[in-house]
């Protein structure tokens, strides 16, 4: 017997089911289907400039900066700025997200980069899929658009995030989730991020930039 | 086999671990951190409680379907382009995951945080075939450095020092200059992204665990601070994820209940940095990602704790409040567990993986202060869980003789209620008058254990039973 119809054999026998029972398959159906939303907090559930301001909160409180412009015009200059108010080069690397690209960088001296990380970067910018006003979290999906890799190889993360696709809670972000790739369909990969990356290994004291970026900085664009 | 176990040992773990002072000095941010932050992070959310209880109902429903989780899960992972391998032990696992990395020509392989990959030893067997895992956590890679177990499920080096990790560095980090500064912890930090960012950069495979799997998707879930994790799983060509059978739940919405109390209940974080949904390979637009996707499914003797009164431990999520409230554990430290899993999800779990006969202290290493239970995200009664071992390895006569004889004849005044409160009014009496002086005894007959460490105080010279007897008549005058 394979080690799958021996693990799912002695599963059933500790169970004592046989598998085929209707009514069981009928209750994991329907839950997969259903996908019920259980305890939603409460904080998150606000509307229009609460949330938006709940959300900028709730960054900051994960250690990261935010900061936010009029429209995507003015994206391009801010970033520029954040740069320069860090002492950091004039470089950035982004993916082929069509929302970043229409975005007048020529305005600005920055040096522009396309494609994924290849672990030298020292700044890149990113388009959110959502952020999350719950937990000041930004929920990105990877493709060419916006490689994974940039939010995790170089020194400094810029996300840009359009102000009505900020939601209060995750489940509202996995409805989206779904519309766009289809119920049970996932992009290769979801990544929540909360805040630059840190570790406390070294006796259980808090240091930021363990193996992702030093600094995150988030950017809400009003639309 | 799965990796070797000192639990039998645990009385002579434990003797050592308290008379070591590095350990001892560690062990003191354990106790300082964790509590304080899990409790100003389960106020600050009003429907805390709440979720622990809808964590708890997620998982139970997830364990009594837990056969069709996993056949509608490994459908929609092979619908995504991932392979998924079944495993019945640690040999079956270690055997499936050299193979694939051999098939991928692997010479390095890189490593996020997995407690099921120390369970089945995967470092030592790789080593052994010539190709080479490192640990990327930074505490996984000190412990690495060490050849040690970590000594905690979520901060694997919290018995170490910096200056112990120091002197991990500069013996291993030869290449580096010899007389770099290196006694503030963000240098150590620093140096490990520097010398680590070049193995992931290098690596041919990448190793994580799975804190859930989504059957909905045929998604693995990672949490991590650090971002090791994800440059484990995105940057080489393969990926592959080990995880237990128990790590299932239904829905993406599901996935998100337990996340709202996973990093509360482990750091007091309201959320991880980084949360990762991975599902399948790189699609075919992808600029990156891996190409190769496979999952590692593990019983490792699971399967067999349904049905049982340790299925409830199979509800664990791995976020160690458990250890982190334990006096035991803050007292002696993980090591002295003996094996992988510390603490008391540890003294529960363990005795399941590799028997009673091996592990039988664990579960008596406890003051069942309840602690434990009292902060556990998925309502885990590991006291009583604990208490059961206990039973099971005296039914199995595995309790040393004098331990036995003990509790035979403790059980026969128990049984007899006039004689036992004859015999505790006499003894209580008698070490009241003998300890009048001084109001404690540093030495007492039979009593070496206790009075070694410390005194006992002497009693007032009533017995329990006759203080709650006079004080409830009290009550009702």
């Amino acid at each position: 017997m394979s080690a799958r119809d021996d693990i799912l054999g002695n599963i059933r026998r500790s169970l004592g089911v046989k598998g085929s029972e209707t009514i069981r398959k009928q209750i994991v159906a329907d839950r997969l289907e259903r996908a019920p939303k259980g305890v939603i907090p409460k904080r998150g559930q606000v509307s229009g400039e609460e949330r938006i301001a709940l959300f900028k909160t709730m960054v900051e409180t994960a250690l990261a900066t935010v900061t936010e412009v009029a429209s995507p015009a003015e994206v391009p200059q801010s970033i520029a700025l954040f740069l320069r108010n860090h002492n950091l080069p004039a470089t950035l690397r982004m993916g082929d997200d069509p929302r970043l690209k229409a975005m007048p960088w020529s305005e600005t001296a920055l040096e522009i980069a396309h494609g994924p990380s290849e672990g030298h970067d020292l700044n890149a910018v990113s388009h959110a899929f959502g952020g999350i006003a719950e937990s000041g979290t930004l929920a990105m999906v990877s493709g060419p658009d916006n490689p994974s890799t940039l939010n995790f190889l170089p020194d400094n993360h810029i996300v840009v995030v359009s102000a009505k696709d900020i939601a209060g809670d995750y489940e509202a972000v996995w409805n989206r989730v779904r519309f766009a790739y289809g119920k049970g369909t996932m992009p290769r990969t979801v990544n929540w991020i909360t805040g630059p990356s840190r570790s406390g290994d070294i006796e259980q004291t808090l240091l930021l930039g363990a193996h992702g970026p030093r600094r995150l900085h988030v950017v809400v664009v009003r639309d | 086999m799965t990796v070797h176990s000192t639990s039998p040992q645990f009385k002579q773990n434990a003797a050592r671990a308290l008379n070591d002072s590095q350990l001892q000095k560690a062990l003191g941010n354990v106790k300082q951190g964790f509590i304080d932050k899990r409790q100003a992070a389960a106020d600050k959310l009003p429907e805390f409680e709440a979720l622990r209880d809808a964590a708890r109902d997620i998982k139970n429903h997830t364990l009594e379907h837990l056969d069709l989780y996993l056949e509608a899960y490994e459908e929609k992972v092979k619908a995504s382009g991932g392979h998924v391998h079944f495993a019945r032990n640690a040999d079956e696992a270690r055997d499936i995951i050299l193979r694939i990395c051999r098939d991928a020509g692997a010479k390095t392989v890189t490593k996020g945080k997995s407690m099921i990959s120390e369970e089945i030893g995967i470092n030592h067997h790789l080593e052994a075939k010539g190709i080479r895992p490192v640990e990327t956590d930074l505490g996984e890679y000190i412990i690495q450095l060490r050849n040690e177990l970590p000594s905690h499920i979520i901060a694997p080096a919290v018995h170490l020092n910096a200056t112990q990790v120091e002197e991990d560095f500069r013996r291993v980090h030869t290449h580096l200059d010899a007389k770099r500064d290196l006694s503030e912890p963000v240098q150590l930090l620093t140096e490990a992204r520097a010398v680590l960012r070049e193995r992931f950069l290098a690596a041919d495979v990448g190793i994580t665990g799975a804190n859930f799997l989504v059957a909905e998707t045929g998604t693995s879930i990672i949490v991590t601070n650090e971002g090791n994790g994800d440059l484990t799983q995105i940057l080489p060509k393969t990926h592959i994820v080990l995880a237990s059978i128990e790590k299932l739940v239904p829905t993406l919405e599901d996935a998100s209940q337990l996340l709202r109390v996973l990093a509360r209940s482990a750091t007091g974080q309201e959320m991880s940095v980084y949360t990762t949904f991975s599902t399948g390979p790189r699609r075919s637009a992808d600029a990156d990602g891996p190409e190769n996707y496979h999952v590692v499914i593990l019983d490792n003797g699971r399967s067999s704790m349904l049905g049982t009164s340790f299925e409830e431990m199979l509800r664990c999520i791995r976020c160690g409040a458990c250890m982190n409230h334990c006096p035991v554990y803050h007292a002696v430290g993980g090591h002295a567990y003996g094996w992988v899993y510390p603490g008391p999800m540890g003294a529960v779990l363990t005795p399941s993986l590799i028997g009673v006969d091996k592990a039988g202290h664990l579960p008596n290493a406890s003051t069942f202060c309840g602690r434990c239970e009292s902060v556990c995200p998925v309502r885990i009664p590991l006291p009583k869980l604990m208490r059961h071992w206990r039973e099971r390895e005296f039914e199995r006569h595995l309790t040393p003789a004098t331990v036995r004889s003990g509790l035979r004849l403790w059980g026969f005044f128990a049984r007899r209620p006039a004689l036992y409160r004859l015999a505790t009014r006499a003894a209580m009496g008698a070490l009241a008058f003998a300890g009048r002086q001084r109001g404690r005894f540093s030495w007492l007959p039979m009593s070496k254990g206790w009075t070694k460490y410390r005194d006992f105080p002497a009693p007032q010279g009533e017995t329990f039973q006759a203080r709650w007897k006079r004080e409830r008549q009290g009550g009702r005058a």
